[in-house]
């Protein structure tokens, strides 16, 4: 028997509503040069894979989980050796780059190790909580939850900010 | 939240570019026309809807009955827009497209599916008639009520049909709308 059809939204319908959430934490997520190649495929992923959606619920933290797997995918491309916390800082180098708004903090989140940048990016700058986040990275929330502290901890010894 | 999360929440970057697409299961526009804001979709080729329906509302029928892979893409459509056009120029008398009636009920697409058979152009039909032609002579009202669901109005001309009395009695784009398709086709 054919299991009962679950009722998806139209799929532009995500799209209106989380184009600029994934586009932005792409950008955090893999930086400038590699961001909006990142979001795009992440679209690509969700396009191909949406009608065969077992729930419509949490539509949101599932794109966002797509962007995130997306961005490891094209840094393990890039750097095949190196094991994940060790990996350099992601090229920041783009076009435009120092013109965007808050650019110490840019540079800031960028140098972080990548496990750090993925949980704090997804925390704050995808609005996930903890359980969104420790999907998103295959982990526990209570990883999720030090991967943010220790971020948070980083950020605010180099910018200097005492909170 | 403390100053650095707030700023972390804030953190964005300028000129995001929107995604694009392949083409999609069902690939809709908004188009404007005389007689107001349809929305025009097809699938596989096929019009599914040409309608004076709201865009949520639409889309979320068309992710229902036929795919939840629903996209704003106006190149798929263009040519329907432009039998539409050439249509309510006066300058069309028959469609050359082929419709799907995937957002119709049976009975519905048992009224529909030959409604360009049993119209034509510049001409009037009845309820009472076309529930006759369709040998359900009993049917009229629900034949009426089943063209006021056509999902691909003036493509599937149910704007043809007219009550006994000869009052145009009702159209989903309005009966302002019916009356301009019906003298477009008296004049053209």
């Amino acid at each position: 028997m054919a299991p009962e059809k679950v009722s998806l939204p139209p799929f532009q319908a995500l799209v209106d509503a989380h184009w600029r959430d994934v586009a932005r934490l792409a950008r955090a997520l893999a930086g400038p040069v590699d961001g909006d190649d990142v979001a795009q495929r992440a679209w690509e992923k969700a396009f191909a894979a949406y009608p065969g959606l077992a729930s419509a619920k949490n539509l949101r933290s599932w794109l966002l989980t797509i962007t995130a797997r997306c961005a490891t995918d094209v840094h393990r491309a890039r750097r095949p050796q190196s094991p994940l916390d060790e990996a350099p800082p992601i090229a920041v180098d783009g076009p435009d780059a120092a013109n965007w708004p808050d650019p110490d903090l840019w540079q800031a989140v960028n140098e972080l190790p990548e496990r750090q940048r993925f949980a704090i990016t997804l925390k704050y700058v995808g609005d996930l909580d903890h359980h969104g986040v420790a999907a998103a990275l295959d982990t526990t929330p209570a990883a999720s939850r030090r991967l943010v502290s220790d971020a948070l901890a980083t950020l605010r010894t180099k910018l200097g900010v005492h909170l | 939240m403390n100053d650095l999360e707030s700023r972390l929440s804030r953190l964005t970057a300028p000129d995001l570019k929107p995604p694009v697409f392949p083409t999609a299961d069902v690939a809709y526009t908004l188009h404007d026309t005389p007689i107001g804001t349809m929305l025009l979709a097809v699938a596989n080729g096929r019009v599914v809807a040409s309608s004076f329906g709201d865009e949520e509302t639409m889309t979320n029928r068309l992710a229902k009955a036929v795919s939840p892979r629903v996209l704003r893409q106006p190149r798929p459509l263009d040519d329907v827009r432009r039998q539409l056009d050439e249509y309510l120029a006066g300058r069309r008398h028959e469609f050359e497209l082929d419709v799907d009636l995937a957002l119709a009920t049976p009975f519905q697409r048992l009224v529909l599916s030959d409604l360009p058979a049993h119209t034509s152009y510049g001409r009037t039909t009845t309820y009472g008639r076309l529930a006759g032609e369709i040998h359900k002579p009993k049917a009229a009202r629900a034949v009426g009520t089943a063209l006021g669901a056509n999902p691909v109005c003036v493509v599937l001309p149910c704007h043809r049909v007219i009550g006994s009395s000869g009052a145009l009695t009702g159209y989903a784009g309005g009966l302002d709308a019916k009356r301009f398709l019906l003298n477009l086709e008296s004049k053209s």
